[in-house]
């Protein structure tokens, strides 16, 4: 990338100052540390210099942004033209509360909105079902049928408004009741926008939402591609998630390797049922966490765009949209910390920098107050204001990848290709992902990565403030989300009387059409659809899959 | 020889936050102790069952989903109508302060919320093991 001459001349005084200037001082004035390693275990030099990517060809290796291989950016004027969508994860207690939150976010500059479900949604139960006991609205909002959905966007104009939805076994039902919903307010489906995350594979490894067994689940997700692309063509169908592979305890190197891992193996999957990938690929988009070490974090982002691009096309994408890895971001939850609470405002701001630095398409920030309980009206106004003094007054959006270039930041980006590569081929050799995830490998590799973090702080190798480090002892002031009583109980009436009030005819007949579908191999897309239009609740739909599927344990290994 | 404390680390309920359990209970082991994990999704009827089948002296539960005030109390109430009361109790996850005392009387007897040292978790059940 570099003059040969010149290059040279820089190698040669490089190497007089090391010995002249850098070694002597060094023994003088030792450094902090022996070996200085980011959180990926990957060891960082002292310095940065041309010598380090001049092994590049800048046109095929970094190009521009909007062009292949799409390192510098999905865009041209990236920033310049469009900030990221601020799009706050939320949801808690009941519909008509996390509708009230909506609004809330939204008034105050949100600008796409993210559902938070609760666990029993999650795992495609209703509120009543026994398994949901004393987890109602806890985690996130319960939405057991259409009715509560109607309820959540209640004057929320879905037609311009994005939604993104964190839900993943019961994924296709849940976006039949968006779909659906959308519909009985005269809203075309093929306008609405939004994403499902409907990621099982980090189900599994990770996040342990899952309801089906492997195969009908990748079986669902196709689907849900499928019928995406021909009829609900600005909906992102997947949202293929690093964020809670970290948040388990992976290191960024794993996120990233496990994550596209994950991405090239529902293109397969798609390929494999006779989808054409230029048809589906654009529909697919990532989430990935941002974690404390700030270049590590850039370098992994800008890493995945590459590596994306150049996957793709070796499985034959043609079109440039099919290239782009377009992806979310959230703050990494599992680093704030319940001591002293409010400066995890800083970390957020930090981790959140680094996101849009690295090109995030739309960005969570974490509230100071989650390692405690659920975010406060205040404490997630003060996380949707640190995106806004980002996007404002930090002058971070005025150039487009504005580290790309920089030594250090290039060479990381390799270094994160590097080791992705390295693990891809561990799980090659373990038969593919799935055989992976039956062995335990990654649920392993994460676990060991969580427990050697975890030493390091117990060992004082890495400082956490507050934590074992800058430690105060005061009582912790932060007011706790409130939520209503009364809501649980609403709910469940609203449940039984909506069960009683259906068209139960009309129910039952659509009911036995999934089930038969199900059982065959068309695309259920339809056949839920249908279901959910004549009120079917998750709880019932989910059932006539977990019947035909059966359900998935996992091993449990520590 | 000394029989080592045998330990249950539990995932009541839906939660799928598993990173903390597992966590502990490695730290545990280290410690010396023998360690049972249950695995997720568990009920509090299948946590006493095999807090029974495995003998243990120390079951510790780890929810992260803000359920413990219905699922930890589930645990410790059917733990007494067994008259397991020479079983030591603990629970970990997201917990807010105010919850800490309620759920102490209904007999989980420490919580440890996030950036707790795992040391800190072992000294409390060397002193406080039951038997």
């Amino acid at each position: 990338m570099f003059d040969k001459k010149e290059l040279e001349k820089i190698k040669k005084s490089k190497s007089d100052w090391e010995k002249n200037c850098y070694l002597p001082h060094k023994k003088k004035h030792p450094e902090r540390k022996e070996k200085f390693e980011n959180l990926s275990g990957i060891e960082i030099k002292s310095l940065y210099t041309p010598d380090d990517i001049a092994h590049h060809d800048y046109l095929e290796d970094f190009g521009f942004p909007g062009l292949y291989p799409f390192l510098r950016g999905l865009h041209p004027t990236k920033y310049r033209g469009r900030l990221w969508t601020f799009r706050m994860f939320s949801g808690f207690g009941s519909a008509e509360e996390t509708n009230k939150r909506y609004k809330y976010l939204l008034d105050h500059g949100e600008t796409g909105l993210s559902v938070a479900f609760d666990y029993p949604t999650l795992y495609g139960y209703d509120t009543d079902h026994p398994m949901s006991r004393g987890e109602f609205g806890k985690c996130g909002v319960a939405i057991s049928s259409l009715q509560d959905m109607e309820i959540l966007f209640s004057e929320i104009p879905i037609d311009k408004v994005t939604t993104s939805m964190t839900i993943n076994g019961p994924a296709a039902i849940v976006w039949a009741f968006y779909i659906a919903n959308a519909e009985n307010r005269g809203i075309d489906r093929r306008i609405i926008g939004g994403t499902i995350q409907n990621d099982i594979l980090k189900e599994y490894i990770a996040q342990k939402s899952f309801i089906f067994p492997p195969e009908p689940s990748m079986r669902l997700i196709v689907d849900t591609f499928e019928f995406g692309y021909k009829e609900v063509p600005r909906w992102n169908t997947i949202s293929i998630s690093g964020y809670h592979i970290r948040e388990a305890g992976s290191t960024a190197v794993q996120e990233l390797a496990f994550t596209v891992g994950d991405g090239i193996e529902y293109v397969k999957w798609a390929i494999k049922r006779g989808l054409k990938i230029d048809d589906f690929a654009p529909r697919l988009s990532f989430f990935f966490n941002s974690h404390n070490d700030f270049f590590e974090e850039i370098a992994k982002y800008r890493a995945a765009r590459r590596i994306w691009a150049r996957e793709l096309k070796k499985l034959g994408a043609k079109k440039p949209r099919s290239l782009l890895m377009r992806f979310h971001t959230q703050t990494a939850g599992c680093t704030l910390t319940s001591q002293q609470p409010e400066i995890n405002i800083a970390r957020v701001t930090l981790q959140a920098l680094a996101a849009v630095i690295g090109g995030t398409q739309s960005l969570h920030t974490n509230s100071m107050d989650e390692a405690l309980a659920l975010p406060s009206e205040k404490a997630a106004r003060i996380a949707l204001r640190t995106q806004q003094i980002l996007a404002e007054e930090s002058g971070v959006t005025d150039t487009v990848d504005p580290l790309g270039g920089s030594y250090y930041i290039e060479w990381l980006t390799d270094k994160m290709e590097e080791e992705t590569y390295k693990y891809w081929d561990k799980v090659e050799k373990l038969g593919g992902v799935l055989p992976a995830i039956e062995k335990g490998f990654y649920q392993r590799e994460i676990a060991n990565a969580a427990y050697k973090y975890q030493k390091e702080i117990e060992e004082k190798k890495r400082i956490i403030v507050g934590v074992n480090e800058y430690q105060m002892d005061e009582p912790i002031e932060i007011p706790i989300l409130e939520m209503d009583e009364k809501g649980e109980e609403r709910q469940i009436n609203r449940l039984k009387k909506l069960r009683k009030d259906r068209n139960n005819a009309k129910f039952e007949k659509n009911i036995n059409a999934l089930r038969k579908a199900a059982e065959g191999d068309e695309n259920l897309m339809p056949y839920i659809l249908d279901c959910v239009h004549s009120y079917a609740t998750l709880g019932e739909t989910c059932q006539v899959l977990r019947d035909v599927f059966g359900e998935y344990v996992e091993p449990a290994i520590y | 020889m000394e029989r080592k404390i045998r330990v249950l680390v539990a995932k009541p309920g839906l939660d799928g936050h598993d990173r903390g359990a597992k966590v502990v209970a490695r730290a545990l082991r280290d410690a010396g102790m023998e360690v049972i994990y249950t695995g997720l999704h568990q009920t509090a009827e299948m946590v006493v069952e095999t807090a029974i089948q495995e003998d243990v002296d120390v079951i510790g539960l780890s929810l992260l989903s803000g359920a413990h005030m219905t699922l930890f109390v589930d645990v410790t109430k059917l733990l007494k109508e067994k008259g397991m009361d020479n079983v030591l109790v603990v629970g970990g996850g997201i917990i807010p302060e105010e919850d800490a005392p309620k759920l102490k009387k209904a007999g989980v007897a420490g919580i440890f919320g996030p950036g707790t040292h795992c040391d800190v978790i072992v000294k409390f059940i060397k002193k406080n093991v039951k038997r």
